[in-house]
């Protein structure tokens, strides 16, 4: 690593000399005060960002939010109107080939390489890579071994999706971005995929997934940022996000006169006292806390 | 994490083997490219050359079939190129294939090498069944002199690379991948008719002649009839003669067209796509 950019990266943090931190050079991603607009609309409005090396980061925020012209600023695909940007330590807007072999980008629903088979299709791309992954190692990875000899578009929705994940994951990126990668997938695909997702997470790639999901986000990401309005407006891990964790609990049974429920601090000590009043079970026992949809749909209607 | 030392990227020539390889394997499974971009000069010969393949001249010493085949092998060289490209390029656009290929390191020169080979490929297959179909079933004669081959060189090389250029700077026209074959084939038939392919040039009404002088194809059948034809019958064309030099000038041109065009236009996203 090169001390002009070390120089660089604590500057931006804003402390001399500090070379680790939130902003540091442990930021895969880091935003500041990005702007983009098309026409009239503000399509983001200032957002602020940091990802860390090796996290799996969701974004999650209502369609027309920002989160792909977000994203595809981050990918070098469109250009900002203002803030910085640095991917890798590089600005987007000023890429190579270099550090687009740093990257994997899983676009939101591709329909091509209609006539080629995942064989074909991740062997014509591996040829773009320095350091490509084995073909049949991806193929493994991704769960398609099994048709990895039909055309692409003889593949079912889910197995389609796998091929667009394993083309993004093929250069051994540094940093993969997805975007709603799991939209019309059904539990079980979906379920499978998450498993591909943590494997990756756990060969140490840095990943920001945007998704509609909460269950997805609350199953992946380390951290989930929220955005709306073209804005960051929270980022917690989803246990915290929002006060979730300080948030009350919410003990439910079954009384004698019906559905009974109280609000508390201290659940353990309610359901105590309520195996005591009943003797044993007690019937139809929940305790829960706010979902994270719960609490991005308080944000989220709070940021509109 | 960052390493001063990384590993160098692949060699153009790795990435445009792949490229070929990509393309070739595309074009040939795909049945609507390969019947309407490949076979149809060839079907359009055998079907003209029922039908008028006997042995009326259309000028003295030159039968029908003698012409036809020098206009269809232009005609052919433009929909290996010009018809190939801006129809199938939309379709990659569309499809999100352009943007997928452009957030690659893949440098983007190997892209249109590996046009440029298919193209090529298919212009040669496409030839030679033309030729020989031809020389086999309606008595075409080949030229006997190299000088006439150089000169079919020269025509097939600039009408090639101007139609390639020109298709895909026209590329960026369709408003998607569906509307592509839509807007492009007329345009290719068109040229066919007004520029010496299925009626003889020399007899189309003046302000026809001089619309199809605009364009690439009508260079490309004259230079094709200059190899084709006996030298007795530059006598019919327009001009008196074969015209080698304003051929070269105007397709050389429609290169220069093309290339700032393309340069210009190029898109490897979709419109809608910002």
């Amino acid at each position: 690593m090169d001390l002009d950019a070390i120089g660089r990266w604590s500057r931006h943090a804003g402390v001399p000399g500090m070379l680790v931190g939130m902003t540091g050079p442990d930021s895969a991603v880091r935003v500041r005060n990005l702007t983009k607009r098309y026409g009239d609309h503000q399509a983001v409005a200032g957002v602020d960002l940091d990802i860390h090396h090796g996290e799996i980061f969701a974004l999650i925020g209502p369609n027309g939010a920002g989160k792909t012209t977000c994203v595809e600023i981050l990918e070098g695909y469109r250009h900002r109107d203002g803030g910085e940007v640095e991917v890798l330590g590089i600005d987007p807007a000023r890429a190579d080939a270099h550090w687009k072999a740093r990257i994997g980008i899983v676009l939101q629903s591709t329909k091509d390489f209609a006539e080629l088979t995942p064989t074909e299709a991740l062997a014509t791309f591996a040829a773009y890579y320095p350091s490509p992954r084995p073909v049949d190692e991806v193929l493994e990875l991704v769960g398609l071994t099994d048709k990895r000899k039909t055309r692409a578009d003889q593949l079912s929705g889910g197995q389609r999706r796998r091929l667009d994940v394993a083309l993004g994951i093929l250069g051994n990126p540094e940093l993969l971005f997805l975007d709603e990668p799991t939209t019309g997938f059904d539990p079980d695909a979906r379920r499978q995929f998450w498993g591909l997702i943590e494997d990756l997470s756990g060969l140490g790639t840095t990943i920001l997934l945007t998704t509609h999901y909460m269950e997805e986000a609350e199953r992946l990401a380390d951290r989930v940022g929220v955005i709306a309005a073209g804005r960051v407006v929270a980022v917690d891990t989803p246990t915290m996000l929002g006060g979730r964790g300080a948030a009350e609990a919410v003990v439910s049974w079954r009384g004698p006169s019906g559905p009974e429920h109280t609000a508390t601090d201290a659940p353990t000590k309610v359901v105590r006292e309520l195996a005591e009043t009943f003797g044993g079970e007690v019937p139809e026992l929940a305790v829960s806390r706010p979902t994270l949809e719960d609490v991005y749909l308080q944000m989220i209607g709070a940021a509109q | 994490m960052t390493t001063t030392t990384r590993p160098a990227l692949p060699s153009l020539a790795t990435v445009t083997r792949a490229r070929v390889r990509a393309e070739l394997l595309s074009f040939f499974r795909e049945r609507d490219a390969v019947v309407f971009v490949l076979l149809f000069p060839v079907i359009l010969l055998v079907v003209f050359g029922a039908v008028f393949g006997g042995q009326e001249e259309v000028a003295p010493g030159v039968p029908f079939m003698q012409y036809f085949v020098a206009g269809m092998i232009a005609a052919g060289l433009l929909s290996a190129s010009f018809q190939n490209l801006a129809i199938q390029i939309p379709i990659e656009r569309d499809t999100g294939y352009l943007k997928r290929l452009s957030g690659t390191p893949m440098p983007k020169s190997a892209y249109f090498i590996g046009k440029v080979v298919l193209v090529g490929f298919v212009a040669v297959i496409q030839t030679v069944l033309l030729l020989a179909i031809g020389v086999l079933l309606y008595g075409v004669t080949l030229p006997a002199d190299g000088e006439r081959w150089l000169t079919f060189g020269w025509v097939a090389l600039l009408g090639i690379t101007s139609c390639t250029l020109v298709g895909v700077a026209f590329s960026s026209v369709p408003q998607n991948g569906k509307s592509a074959p839509a807007i492009v084939s007329p345009i290719a038939i068109l040229l066919q008719f007004i520029s010496g392919v299925f009626f003889v040039f020399s007899e189309l009404p003046t302000w026809m002649q001089t619309l199809a002088a605009i364009f690439p194809l009508k260079w490309m059948t004259q230079g094709m009839r200059s190899v084709f034809l006996p030298d007795a019958a530059q006598a019919a064309e327009p001009a008196g003669g074969w015209e080698h030099g304003r051929i070269a000038l105007v397709l050389a041109v429609w290169c220069v067209v093309g290339l700032v065009l393309c340069l210009l236009t190029f898109r490897w996203r979709t419109r809608s796509d910002g």
